[in-house]
C-alpha cells in the first residue's frame, strides 16, 4: 500500500479530466482506492502498482461516463482548476492553457484517455494499452488521432462540415 | 533521406514524447530537418503537449481530501471485514470451546451467516435491494413518481397497512418511484429517490415480525451505507452511497415523517 499513496493526486487529476467535474472525479478515486484496497492480495506480484490502479481508475471512469452518456448530455466542463488554467499564455508558442483544456475537452473520452496517461501521468506506451486493455497499435493511432485533432482544434481548422461521428463498435 | 529504417508515425510521437532512443532520435531529426512541414507539425504538437503539462500539473499538487486518505480507507474496510465475518469475541469463543475439544465451536458458525431476522436482516434486505435496483439506469422503478397514488395503493394492500412516501426534497433527493420487492420476510416496499446528479438512494420497509420498535443503527457495506429502524411493527431501512454523517440526517427527517404519519 506505500506504492499507492504517492500516487493519490495522479489518480485524482486523471479522473477530473476524464469526468470534467471534481466531486465525481474524487468520488471515483474513492471508489478506486476501495477496490484497491479489497483486491490487494489479488495484484500480480510483478505487476506495477501505478498501471494496475489506473486500469482500476480507468474502467470505473467508462462505466461513469457510459452512464452520464445515457443519462443525456450533461453541464459543459467545469473549469477544472480555473485558477491554473488561466495562467499566462505560453509565451513562445501562442498558445493559451484554457484553449488548449477546451480543445482536449473536445475529444473524445478513449482520444483524451490516451493523451492524458501518456502526455500527463507518463505511463509508457506498453503501460498505457495495459491501462486501458487495448492493443498498443491502438493506443499509438488513438494518440496520434488525439494529438491531430487538439492540432486542429487550436490552429482554427475545427470547422468540420459534417458533424463528428464517433464509432460506437 | 537517410538508408535506414523509414520514419513511422509511431516514432513521431515516440519523438514527442521522448519515448525513443537516442539514436532513433537523431535520424526523426534529421528527418525533420528534411521535412520542414511535417517538423512545423510535430513542434506545434510538442507545444501543446508543454501547455498541457503546464496546465494539468498542477492538480497534483492539491492538498488530498479526507475522504481520499489511504490508513482511512484501509481501517474502514478491515473494520467491515470483521463486522461481516465475526467480531474478535466470537473468534476467542470459537479457540476456547475448540480447545476444550467440544464441537461446539460449530454452533458458531451461525454466526458467520447473513442476519436472518429483526432489523439487521432488514438492513441486509435494503442493501441488497439497493444494489439490485439503485444502478439500473433502464428501469430503476416500476411505477414513477406521477404515479405515486397507485404505489401506495398496492403497497398498502400487500403491507396490509397504510404506507406513505418520504420527501427527501430537502436534503436533494427526489422521488422518482418504487416497487413491492419480496423479502424472506414477507413483501417490502421500496422507494428510490436521485439527487439529479447521479446518486441515489433507496428505502426498503416491511412489516416486523420481532425488532418491533427499534432506534436507529447504522450498517456498511462496501460503498453503501443503511441506516434501519422501525416503530409499531413497521422497519425502516434507508440505503445509499453515502458516508454515516450525510445518510443519517435523512434518515432522521424520513423518520420524523414517518412519525408524524402514524
Amino acid at each position: 500500500m506505500l506504492l499507492v499513496e504517492p500516487l493519490i493526486p495522479r489518480l485524482r487529476r486523471y479522473a477530473r479530466v476524464l469526468l470534467r467535474d471534481s466531486v465525481a472525479a474524487d468520488d471515483l478515486v474513492q471508489d478506486c482506492l476501495e477496490r484497491a484496497i479489497s483486491r490487494w492480495h489479488q495484484r500480480r506480484a510483478d505487476g506495477d502498482a501505478r498501471t494496475w490502479l489506473f486500469t482500476i481508475l480507468h474502467n470505473l471512469a467508462m462505466n461513469r461516463l457510459r452512464q452520464t452518456a445515457r443519462r443525456g448530455p450533461h453541464v459543459p466542463v467545469e473549469d477544472a482548476s480555473p485558477a491554473t488554467i488561466a495562467r499566462a499564455p505560453d509565451q513562445e508558442a501562442g498558445i493559451h492553457h484554457r484553449d488548449v483544456m477546451q480543445a482536449l475537452d473536445r475529444l473524445p473520452d478513449d482520444q483524451r484517455a490516451v493523451l492524458l496517461l501518456v502526455t500527463i501521468e507518463e505511463l509508457s506506451y506498453v503501460d498505457t494499452a495495459k491501462a486501458l486493455g487495448v492493443p498498443i497499435g491502438t493506443v499509438m493511432s488513438r494518440l496520434s488521432r488525439a494529438r491531430a485533432r487538439l492540432r486542429d482544434e487550436i490552429t482554427g481548422r475545427d470547422k468540420p462540415a459534417a458533424p463528428y461521428l464517433r464509432r460506437v463498435k | 533521406m537517410n538508408g535506414g529504417r523509414p520514419i513511422t508515425d509511431d516514432d513521431l510521437q515516440g519523438y514527442i514524447d521522448d519515448a525513443i532512443d537516442s539514436r532513433r532520435r537523431a535520424e526523426v531529426e534529421a528527418y525533420l530537418a528534411d521535412h520542414p512541414q511535417v517538423a512545423e507539425r510535430i513542434a506545434l504538437d510538442r507545444a501543446l503537449r508543454g501547455a498541457m503539462r503546464d496546465a494539468l500539473g498542477p492538480i497534483a499538487d492539491e492538498p488530498v481530501p479526507a475522504e481520499l486518505n489511504l490508513s482511512r480507507l484501509i481501517d474502514r474496510h478491515q473494520r467491515q471485514r470483521r463486522n461481516w465475518r465475526s467480531g474478535p469475541w466470537q473468534v476467542a469463543a470459537a479457540l476456547l470451546l475448540m480447545v476444550m475439544g467440544g464441537v461446539g465451536g460449530w454452533g458458531l458458525r451461525s454466526a458467520q451467516e447473513p442476519p436472518r431476522a429483526g432489523i439487521a436482516a432488514l438492513a441486509q434486505e435494503a442493501t441488497d435491494s439497493y444494489a439490485v435496483y439503485a444502478p439500473d439506469m433502464g428501469r430503476p422503478v416500476e411505477i414513477k413518481a406521477a404515479d405515486a397514488p397507485q404505489l401506495i395503493q398496492w403497497a398498502s394492500r400487500r403491507l396490509e397497512r397504510p404506507v406513505s412516501i418520504p420527501d427527501l426534497s430537502g436534503a436533494g433527493y427526489s422521488f422518482i418511484g418504487g416497487r413491492v420487492v419480496p423479502t424472506p420476510h414477507g413483501p417490502a416496499v421500496l422507494y428510490m429517490f436521485d439527487n439529479g446528479k447521479g446518486t441515489r438512494l433507496t428505502m426498503l420497509s416491511r412489516n416486523m415480525a420481532i425488532d418491533r420498535d427499534t432506534p436507529m443503527k447504522l450498517g456498511n457495506a462496501g460503498r453503501v451505507t443503511s441506516v434501519s429502524w422501525s416503530r409499531d411493527g413497521l422497519g425502516f431501512s434507508l440505503v445509499g452511497p453515502l458516508g454515516e454523517a450525510e445518510l443519517h440526517p435523512i434518515a432522521d427527517v424520513a423518520r420524523a415523517q414517518f412519525n408524524q404519519a402514524i
